[in-house]
């Protein structure tokens, strides 16, 4: 029998601009259930999974993801997280999960201060969770980024507990796996690209996926990820 | 109403590139500067029953990368 497609809904704040790129991956790439949840909606119990697309949300006034994290949908979000779905949060949408508290830490602007578009290498540092389930560790993936606020920043003891509890999925890398300094296209602490919440149902990283789907668009090392979500 | 600027600054110790720029900008133009941070300012108008602290606390400022003070724009009559 055919597994049953996952319902996902994927968020649209005003400024949102990885929607549709998303949206076309979980529809027409995965063949999953997909709609569109707008900004002012406020339930959403009907999805199994949640994406924040990438985007510059509410123009990013004030900060990025500061303004998305008191939209009416918030609320929403939050208690959609606390019942366990899952939920992950792309660039922008990383951003809104740490203004949301739903992720520890900031993201800051990038420490050379340019808007850095470009593929990176991200060695995978934990695959046994629902979002990276079909990767393994060490494994290494090419994923493009896109963005000016990219920096993790994560205080020393919060660090400290994020790698105890194997919640760094992802970290900037050479193509061999390597991290190192010089692979860091942001500055962020530890190379982290992803961190995911101690309950293990909240995910967000600054690479996109979604553009790293298919062959045409120069890699589909982002698949794996889409691939762990629909595999439960 | 009362109004109200309240000053949001990069958190002391995190690196402010921004103003890393700012002062290497003025320092190639002959001056000699110390450390330069930029910040912002949120001017905003309150009514006198709202708490402008309680207020940038839970919604202009995160606590985690930013530091702030209010300063009342006009004095209170």
């Amino acid at each position: 029998m055919e597994k049953k497609p996952m319902k996902f809904g994927v968020c649209v704040f005003p400024g949102s601009n990885c929607d549709y790129d998303t949206y076309y991956v979980l529809k027409e790439v995965l063949a999953q259930d997909v709609e569109f949840i707008y900004y002012n909606e406020k339930d959403i119990d009907r999805f199994d999974c949640v994406v924040l697309p990438g985007g510059f949300s509410f123009g990013d006034y004030l900060r990025p993801g500061a303004l998305a994290s008191k939209s009416p949908l918030a609320e929403a979000l939050i208690e959609f997280a606390a019942d366990g779905k899952l939920l992950l949060g792309i660039c922008n949408g990383f951003q809104i999960l740490t203004e949301l508290h739903l992720l520890p830490g900031a993201l800051l602007p990038n420490e050379n201060m340019r808007f850095v578009c470009k593929d990176v290498y991200l060695r995978v540092e934990n695959a046994s969770t629902p979002f990276t389930r079909k990767l393994e560790e060490g494994d290494v993936l090419r994923i493009p980024i896109a963005h000016h606020d990219g920096r993790y920043y994560v205080p020393d003891e919060e660090l400290r507990l994020l790698e105890e509890r194997g919640q760094i999925l992802f970290r900037y890398s050479d193509p061999s796996g390597e991290v190192n300094g010089k692979d860091n296209p942001n500055g962020s602490v530890s190379n982290i690209a992803g961190v995911m919440n101690k309950e293990g149902n909240v995910f967000g990283m600054m690479p996109h996926p979604e553009r790293a789907s298919e062959d045409i668009l120069g890699s589909h090392d982002g698949l794996m990820l889409w691939y762990s979500l629909i595999s439960e | 109403m009362r109004k109200y600027r309240v000053i949001i600054m990069p958190r002391e110790g995190l690196l402010d590139p921004q103003g890393r720029a700012v002062a290497e900008m003025l320092q190639d133009n002959g001056y000699s500067v110390g450390e330069v941070r930029v910040g912002k300012v949120v001017e905003i108008e309150l009514p006198e029953d709202i708490d402008v602290n309680l207020l940038a606390q839970k919604y202009l400022i995160n606590p985690l990368i930013e530091d702030y003070i209010v300063e009342e724009a006009t004095p209170s009559s």
